[in-house]
């Protein structure tokens, strides 16, 4: 996004509110919903990328080891990837905590 | 086809037009009273004579879907529908003009259910009012015609890049086989030239339509849609003027009919128009000093256009042919009071919902529901509305 959301006035919008940077939803961190963030233990974890698959906001990215962790920018903590892991490996844990 | 003048079911003129204005996609799905349209055309597109994709869908929401992928690509895109059609496409129809597609609808109007009925009123546009979309009222075949012509001429103004709706009353209209003037081909390619779109689907410049809005830029996007619709104004002017440079028929927001030395005036939209015309002149001549006030166009409204042709008259009888239920009037009624609320000279407003789904309205109607009107107004009683020829 050339601005923040919050700053575009509406003669700025391009008609229809058509977006025509590609990707721009990138620079929305959707992070900030997380109230609980999924912690995987990589000892357990068999690499098997099943987070990575199931992942809705396509947030979880491999690791140098070979591991999968989430992007916690964007990570949303939904908990789809602890419900789908077949080993359960990931644990989500509160944010305040 | 060559400019010709001949008796024509106006649903196959307005067909023709369609043709005629070259559309490269049809989105449709036949229903009363809107089918003749669309049987036509897709009769033309078979024989080869319009090269354009006529999509036969599953339902109206199916349509408009299929009218705002083709508008998003940059195709000329036409459809058709009707009142219950129109309920079912609700949805899109909001997204449409959201998007800016430059879509032309003929809106064949006809009462929404219930009770299930196919005959005429406004019921089925009057529920779309507030979509974005440009609407347009027609009161006979010519002006079906002719205004197929111009809403594609609005909507597709780089400036204004919105669907417009062609209102045309149901049965009164399409079924009517009337005199109409077609144009030549080379006048129409003229007046209509190909359009192009700022932004469109296409893989070489990639974008994103019909995005989600957060609450941080709804309000904006919202703005930018009602700034879209205003200033289309002048360029539906312009369109209407040209048209009428090119054929010598000229259309104008309001329309009025002996109004210049009106004490009072009954306000119409679509086909009522002509038969309002007709008992105005019966009147003049026992005496009474009415004129006629015709909005054709709907949304943007032009209230200074209209305030200009009212003000300084002593009551405006108001036609509905739509009741909002627990309201304080019918629909264009309470929105004209709402327009002339507090301007010097305003007129008081009668308000009469008449010829609910399909229901004649006669000379004789007109002439009592002019004559009560004006009782009603000069004894004050200007609330609310009155149901015409209510049994009870």
């Amino acid at each position: 996004m050339a601005k923040p959301m919050e700053q575009i006035k509406w003669q700025e919008l391009e008609p229809g509110s058509v977006v025509v940077e590609v990707g721009n939803a990138l620079e929305y961190e959707t992070g900030t919903w997380r109230s609980e963030k999924p912690v995987v233990n990589k000892d357990q974890c068999i690499k098997c990328g099943v987070c990575w698959l199931f992942c809705p906001d396509g947030c979880i990215v491999k690791a140098p080891e070979g591991h999968f962790e989430a992007n916690l920018l964007y990570c949303k903590g939904c908990a789809i990837c602890a419900k789908e892991c077949p080993v359960g490996c990931i644990t989500m844990v509160s944010e305040e905590e | 086809m060559a400019k010709v003048r001949k008796g024509i079911e106006v649903s196959i003129a307005m067909a023709d037009a369609v043709a005629q204005a070259n559309v490269d996609v049809i989105g449709a799905y036949p229903i009363t009273p809107q089918t003749h349209i669309v049987e036509h055309l897709s009769e033309i597109v078979a024989n080869g004579e319009l090269d354009a994709e006529f999509v036969p869908v599953d339902s109206e929401h199916s349509a408009m879907s299929v009218c705002c992928g083709s508008a998003a690509v940059g195709a000329r895109t036409f459809t058709s529908t009707s009142s219950q059609g129109l309920a079912l496409m609700a949805e899109i129809f909001y997204i449409a003009a959201a998007m800016r597609l430059p879509i032309v609808m003929a809106l064949a109007n006809r009462s929404l259910s219930g009770p299930l009925s196919i005959w005429n009123d406004h019921t089925d546009t009057m529920m779309v009012r507030d979509a974005g979309w440009i609407h347009i009222f027609v009161e006979n075949g010519q002006e079906s015609y002719d205004n197929i012509f111009t809403a594609f001429r609005i909507a597709e103004d780089a400036g204004v890049m919105l669907p417009v709706a062609v209102n045309f009353d149901g049965f009164i209209l399409t079924h009517m086989i009337e005199p109409i003037e077609y144009e030549d081909n080379e006048t129409i390619a003229k007046y209509l030239p190909p359009f192009k779109m700022k932004n469109t689907l296409h893989p070489d410049n990639p974008v994103s339509m019909g995005c989600f809005g957060m609450p941080e830029i709804y309000t904006e996007a919202q703005m930018q849609r009602e700034n879209s619709i205003r200033s289309a104004y002048p360029t539906i002017l312009k369109a209407w003027e040209e048209w009428g440079k090119l054929t010598g028929r000229y259309y104008h927001p309001v329309e009025t009919y002996r109004v210049e030395d009106a004490d009072y005036c009954i306000v119409t939209m679509g086909s009522y128009g002509e038969t309002a015309m007709e008992v105005v002149d019966s009147l003049r001549q026992e005496g009474e000093k009415v004129g006629v006030v015709k909005i054709r166009l709907w949304r943007p409204f032009p209230v200074d256009e209209f305030c200009k042709v009212v003000l300084g008259k002593e009551s405006l009888i108001v036609i509905d042919r739509a009741i909002s239920f627990g309201g304080p009037g019918g629909p264009v009624a309470s929105e004209l009071r709402s327009a002339l609320y507090k301007k010097e000279g305003a007129p008081v407003i009668v308000n009469t919902v008449a010829g609910l789904a399909g229901r004649d309205v006669s000379r004789n109607d007109f002439r009592n529901i002019i004559l009560d009107g004006k009782a009603r107004a000069q004894k004050g009683e200007t609330e609310g509305f009155t149901l015409y020829g209510l049994r009870g």
